[in-house]
């Protein structure tokens, strides 16, 4: 039933989008706590358009908010926003990451979620940490079809695995995302540039990375922790699955020589029992914890090759002004 | 209600006030909305806004105060720290109207701040000025109110700076579509502005030598400050420098490169293993 063409092949947002994700992301940055929030917008053709965005309010551990006052919340946003003729149809969702760490239960979930209900919806992910260091990282992403259908049967065993033919690579796939703006955003930022010139304090071409290396490479490091953990489990799994096969063709072989020499005896055979129930057969583990823990490292890996490149960058041009004198 | 007291503004509140006015309806001549931030010793900051729908005529003016209460709560639950500390309205003046209005806020905020965005282009460009409230008139009788202009300043996090830089459309022609760039673009791109700026100032110096531009005391002390910025370093040290950071930037490119392909095995591996259960 899902057509192989992507549902959606551009992503649109509006200029006050960002900047509304930005102060978020920003004043909420009070720990290493994720922000998340709504999007709104509309779909028109291929592309997603998102118009305007609303946050959530962060759960800690004093408030209690649950299921019910989430939907509240959502509610009266919406319906306050529609009063004011804001596009009050959902489209997707937003989180902030440090360094690309998204990929893990919590955002299959929210994904899948929002994709079953509306099929176009998007979840724009934000690194508030490279936007600091001048770099505007907002990227979109959607679960690949292969994927839905996957987390649909609930079955995350290696035989669906194989049937679907899913790799880490294709958990989910990224959608390019254009910048809009309407003539009137267009003349503000004319004249905001007229004012403020130049950025005071940004470091666009800073050379330092080391702090910035040091923590990628530590999320890399755990993450692969956790994968060597999940293949570990999933190697013990094979292992005891082996052991067991064995002994229930022994046991088998036990019985057939049994019953013949009952027959030979001619004593009625011994009833045929079922093997499940002696020994009961080990649950495979879910190996979409090792799918996560795979995508997420090869997330990482990514991100270190692009923040290389553009570190290398910077540092060739500062060797090429010095070898000028 | 004191004086020198400056309005910082943050971009987004802008952008958003331009977004209600694009959506008003149809006979209404300008939105209102209330803005929200936080208060200083001697500034207010304002972070957020949000619309507010009202009916404006001739003679009456209606504002739905209910439902400015209700979006207040709900903004107060995402960040607890803002209070309103004003209202906002687009178009040029201000009327009779905008006197009830600022009673009404007045007794949600001490003095609440008035921003006036200009989106009839009176100028040529959006102009927004800032108002606070004085009372006039003789006490005992009958007091007016009077507004006072408040420098307004517009204020960035680094990280809305470096947005705004991006969602700028670099090009003249209207309505094109700004794609977000790799990493390495966005260092050609800065780059590029380094150069013009360079070029600028020496032009410039270039000029004062020639004796075709006035020459500037304070010009001449801040390119003074930024040439002996520039760090003296030997020329071993910067290459020894140079090469060490290189040599650490390969290294984390080929070890994401091998765990990469490390991951990419192992799933091969364990994908083509065969499980028997019968």
């Amino acid at each position: 039933m899902s057509s192989t063409e992507p549902v959606v092949k551009q992503v649109q947002i509006g200029g006050l989008v960002v900047l509304k994700l930005i102060k978020h992301c920003e004043e909420d940055s009070g720990g290493p706590e994720l922000v998340q929030g709504v999007l709104l917008g509309l779909v028109v053709g291929e592309t997603l358009e998102i118009t305007n965005c609303f946050p959530f309010p962060r759960t800690t551990e004093n408030s209690d908010f649950d299921e019910v006052q989430y939907n509240e919340y959502q509610m009266d946003m919406m319906r306050s926003l529609r009063h004011v003729n804001i596009d009050h149809l959902h489209v997707g969702w937003y989180q902030s990451s440090n360094h690309g760490n998204f990929v893990n239960r919590a955002f299959l979930d929210s994904q899948f979620l929002y994709q079953s209900s509306i099929e176009e919806s998007v979840v724009l992910i934000y690194d508030p940490l490279k936007t600091a260091q001048g770099c505007l990282s907002l990227k979109a992403y959607r679960l690949t079809p292969k994927m839905m259908s996957m987390y649909d049967s609930k079955h995350f065993t290696l035989e669906t695995i194989k049937a679907e033919g899913l790799s880490f690579n294709d958990m989910y796939e990224e959608v390019p995302i254009n910048i809009k703006n309407s003539p009137l955003s267009n003349m503000l930022l004319l004249k905001l540039k007229k004012e403020n010139p130049v950025p005071e304090k940004v470091e666009y071409l800073n050379l330092s990375h080391s702090s910035s290396l040091e923590r990628q490479l530590r999320l890399m490091m755990s993450s692969v922790d956790e994968l060597t953990q999940e293949s570990g489990k999933f190697v013990q799994y094979q292992r005891s699955a082996a052991k067991q096969h064995q002994s229930k063709l022994l046991y088998q072989q036990k019985r057939t020589v049994e019953n013949a020499a009952r027959a030979q005896r001619g004593e009625p055979p011994l009833p045929e029992e079922d093997f499940n129930k002696i020994l009961r057969p080990i649950q495979q583990p879910a190996r979409i914890d090792a799918l996560l823990a795979a995508g997420q490292v090869s997330a990482y890996c990514d991100k270190v090759s692009s923040f290389s490149t553009q570190s290398l960058g910077r540092i060739f041009m500062a060797q090429a002004m010095d070898n000028k004198d | 209600m004191a004086d020198g007291r400056k309005v910082k503004v943050h971009p987004v509140v802008l952008f958003s006030i331009i977004d209600s006015y694009e959506r008003r309806k149809e006979d209404a001549k300008r939105v209102i909305g209330s803005l929200l931030g936080t208060v200083d010793a001697n500034s207010v900051t304002i972070t957020n806004s949000f619309c507010v729908p009202h009916t404006e005529s001739e003679d009456e003016v209606a504002f739905d105060m209910e439902f400015a209460r209700n979006m207040f709560d709900l903004h107060r639950r995402v960040n607890p720290r803002e209070v309103i500390v004003g209202w906002y309205a687009t178009g040029q003046d201000i009327t009779e109207h905008s006197v009830l209005i600022h009673e009404y806020y007045s007794r949600e905020s001490k003095s609440p701040v008035h921003l006036v965005v200009d989106t009839d282009l009176k100028d040529t460009e959006i102009g927004f000025k800032g108002f606070l409230s004085a009372t006039v008139g003789v006490p005992g009788k009958t007091q007016g109110m009077m507004f006072t202009p408040v420098p307004v300043v517009v204020e960035y996090y680094n990280a809305e700076r470096v947005g705004i830089d991006r969602i700028r459309n670099r090009t003249q022609s209207r309505g094109n579509l700004i794609s977000l760039p790799t990493e390495f673009e966005n260092v050609l791109d800065m780059t590029k502005t380094l150069q013009t700026m360079l070029e600028g100032v020496s032009d410039h110096v270039n000029n004062v030598l020639a004796g075709s531009a006035p020459v500037d005391q304070k010009i001449g002390r801040y390119l003074m400050d930024l040439v002996c910025t520039v760090p003296h370093m030997e020329e071993d040290e910067f290459d020894d420098m140079l090469n060490s950071n290189i040599n650490d930037l390969l290294m984390m490119r080929y070890l994401g490169n091998v765990v990469k392909s490390q991951v990419a095995l192992n799933e091969k591996l364990i994908n083509t293993s065969t499980i028997q259960t019968t």
